[in-house]
């Protein structure tokens, strides 16, 4: 098979080989795509104004993303997020009215600290499908805040000063909010790539039973996980509620689905044990991008929402294709 | 005798639990009486329909997040479609609305065989799109349904030589509950076709390897559940006389039924009758909190406690009797 060697590779099969080594490349192909096909539609649309509030809107999808691509890499998913995420905006808003604001910020805290602990035990030690006790949980949680409501329905709300600064502020062309996102996310790539919790959440999700009897104490990793989720979560309300300014009960809800599509765009396997982080932004960009598309369009909601569907669906196809391909 | 008691526990313990819960309702309120059966029945029959169709394919070893979104689009396409139509017209409705579930699910198996993406991403898309086609349909709670329609689930069932008093304890609505799950299920279970659904959820490769068409019996077990979808889409038009294009509750309530009823989420393992128990378990417990005049919102938050500490539970059961 000597001659195999020599034999010149295919031009296409080169290119594919290529994207499969490094995945995020077709990833970025396709951001840049769909960016140039709105500048296309709209001549004159991508500027620097549309870039920083595009990066705006991205930054609370991309920590939720996070969070999704954290608990897929052990093989969960974590859908308590959105609701964690309205809580602690929604307290945060109410409380500033009366407390101090660091008090404010602990008390907004408090449940996220909570729904994740209950979500890591839940999983963890009693092995409880992720998918249903994070959903369990945010019931829970939506009904507390409905409860919580009308405790503080006299007092009214009030978005943090420095939250709006946070959340919609542009200096010098760049959002503030990446003054958050830039360590978080750092943070984020650094814990999965080179520390020990990191390669215990890829073990995990890679081969559970291997992992534990390596000695490693599952449920302690499994729930450390989920409190993290949690917390980026709740920091995430937080930089919502500046961006939106209108503290209401499904504040962030509309943004679980999409997180979960963006993690799956950005290549982490819901089966876990592969992916990352970098992958996820991208994929939070792309989903970001492609609203302001069909926004753009003008179609009615409906249509918006098949568009959506249908492309989450090819994309992650295509991109199995060709990571499959290795 | 046993060995009925062992696979049937968890079934039998389900339906001691409904007996104590509704022992509990009446003493809770003495004058619980069969118009607020039936009226239990009604409210039970969306969410039924909705964890049947989610039990086929958890057996089958998948999951099916696009549930509720189905029955939005199926409720909205009959209401719109017999809205100002005859009576006649319901006729050819029904079916319609039916086989459109059966293709949709069907399209939703085919596109997780075909594109290999995992079952949760497909679904999750179908999620998207089935709502967005619901929203093209009506874009706001509206239509009509079939004066028969409506009758068909509303009243009690007359049985010749029975006496009233035991006649009103039998609800349409559960009757066409229990026949239309049956005249699918039953023959299901007992086909080689069943069978091998069951097997694909048990282990994927096994099942191959002994001759199981995996891919084929997985589109089946998805339209199946598109199917029964379709029938709890025409619950809901039935119900209310309307139909939302905005999805109900009914996903995760449709997945913890299924926990509750006793079907292992990995697959291969339970039947419908526990997880339809379950879905009068749950809808009794929300009666009761409101009967004992709790706050709708606390009511909430004890309904999610119960479903996460039924679901722990039953992990904890599953994992005792593995060790």
């Amino acid at each position: 098979m000597s001659t195999s060697a020599i034999t010149p590779v295919p031009f296409g099969r080169r290119i594919k080989r290529f994207m499969a080594d490094r995945p995020l490349v077709p990833l970025i192909i396709l951001l840049v795509i769909l960016v140039v096909i709105l500048q296309i539609l709209r001549p004159g649309i991508v500027n620097e104004r549309w870039i920083a509030n595009t990066i705006k809107f991205a930054i609370p999808l991309a920590i939720l993303a996070g969070c999704q691509t954290m608990t897929m890499l052990t093989g969960g998913i974590d859908l308590s997020v959105g609701t964690v995420a309205t809580m602690s905006a929604f307290i945060m808003a109410t409380q500033i009215v009366s407390q101090d604001p660091a008090i404010a910020f602990l008390l907004a805290m408090m449940p996220a600290v909570l729904i994740g602990l209950v979500n890591g035990i839940g999983v963890g030690v009693f092995r409880v499908h992720p998918l249903i006790m994070t959903l369990g949980t945010s019931l829970i949680g939506t009904g507390c805040l409905q409860v919580y409501q009308r405790t503080v329905i006299a007092s009214g709300a009030k978005i943090p000063g420095f939250l709006a600064w946070l959340g919609t502020g542009v200096t010098s062309g760049f959002p503030n909010a990446l003054l958050l996102f830039v360590p978080l996310a750092a943070l984020i790539v650094f814990t999965l790539a080179r520390t020990g919790f990191g390669r215990l959440l890829y073990a995990v999700g890679d081969n559970e039973r291997a992992t534990r009897l390596s000695g490693v104490q599952y449920w302690q990793v499994i729930t450390a996980l989920y409190v993290t989720s949690s917390l980026l979560a709740g920091i995430t309300g937080l930089l919502y509620i500046g961006l939106i300014k209108a503290p209401s009960l499904s504040l962030a809800e509309p943004l679980v689905l999409p997180s979960v599509a963006a993690a799956v765009i950005g290549g982490t396997s819901i089966f876990g044990g592969r992916g990352g982080y970098t992958g996820t932004i991208i994929g939070a960009l792309i989903l970001t991008v492609l609203t302001t598309l069909l926004t753009i369009l003008q179609m009615p909601e409906g249509a918006r929402r098949i568009l959506f569907g249908l492309i989450v669906l090819f994309v992650t196809a295509a991109y199995l294709r060709i990571v499959e391909e290795r | 005798m046993s060995h009925f008691l062992r696979r049937q526990g968890w079934v039998i313990g389900l339906l001691a639990l409904l007996i104590v819960l509704f022992i509990a309702t009446r003493i809770i309120q003495p004058g619980y009486g069969s118009g607020d059966f039936g009226s239990l029945a009604r409210a039970v029959l969306p969410y039924a329909f909705a964890v049947a169709a989610q039990t086929v394919v958890v057996i089958a070893g998948g999951i099916d997040l696009s549930v509720a979104a189905m029955m939005a689009l199926t409720s909205v396409t009959a209401a719109s479609m017999m809205a100002g139509a005859s009576e006649e017209y319901a006729l050819l409705v029904v079916p319609f609305v039916l086989a459109m579930g059966l293709v949709l699910g069907a399209l939703n198996g085919l596109l997780i065989v075909v594109t290999r993406v995992p079952d949760i991403v497909v679904t999750l898309a179908m999620l998207f799109v089935l709502q967005g086609a619901a929203l093209l349909v009506l874009d706001a709670p509206g239509g009509a349904a079939a004066e028969w329609l409506k009758a068909l689930i509303s009243g009690t069932v007359p049985i010749p030589g029975l006496p009233d008093a035991i006649d009103a304890w039998l609800p349409k609505a559960l009757l066409v509950l229990v026949v239309c799950l049956c005249v699918i299920w039953v023959p299901l279970r007992r086909s080689r076709l069943g069978l091998s659904i069951y097997a694909i959820g048990s282990s994927e490769l096994a099942a191959f390897r002994s001759g199981v068409p995996v891919k084929r019996t997985r589109i089946i077990a998805y339209a199946l559940s598109g199917l029964f979808a379709a029938f709890g889409g025409l619950a809901l038009t039935m119900s209310t006389g309307i139909g939302a294009p905005i999805p109900g509750p009914y996903l995760l309530a449709s997945v913890a039924a299924v926990v509750l009823g006793g079907v292992a989420l990995g697959g291969g393992k339970g039947g419908l009758l526990g997880p339809i128990v379950a879905v009068f378990v749950l809808r009794l417990v929300r009666t009761d909190l409101t009967l004992l005049a709790i706050d709708p919102n606390v009511t909430a938050i004890i309904e999610g406690a119960i479903m996460v500490a039924v679901v722990m539970f039953g992990a904890f059961i599953t994992m005792r009797g593995r060790q």
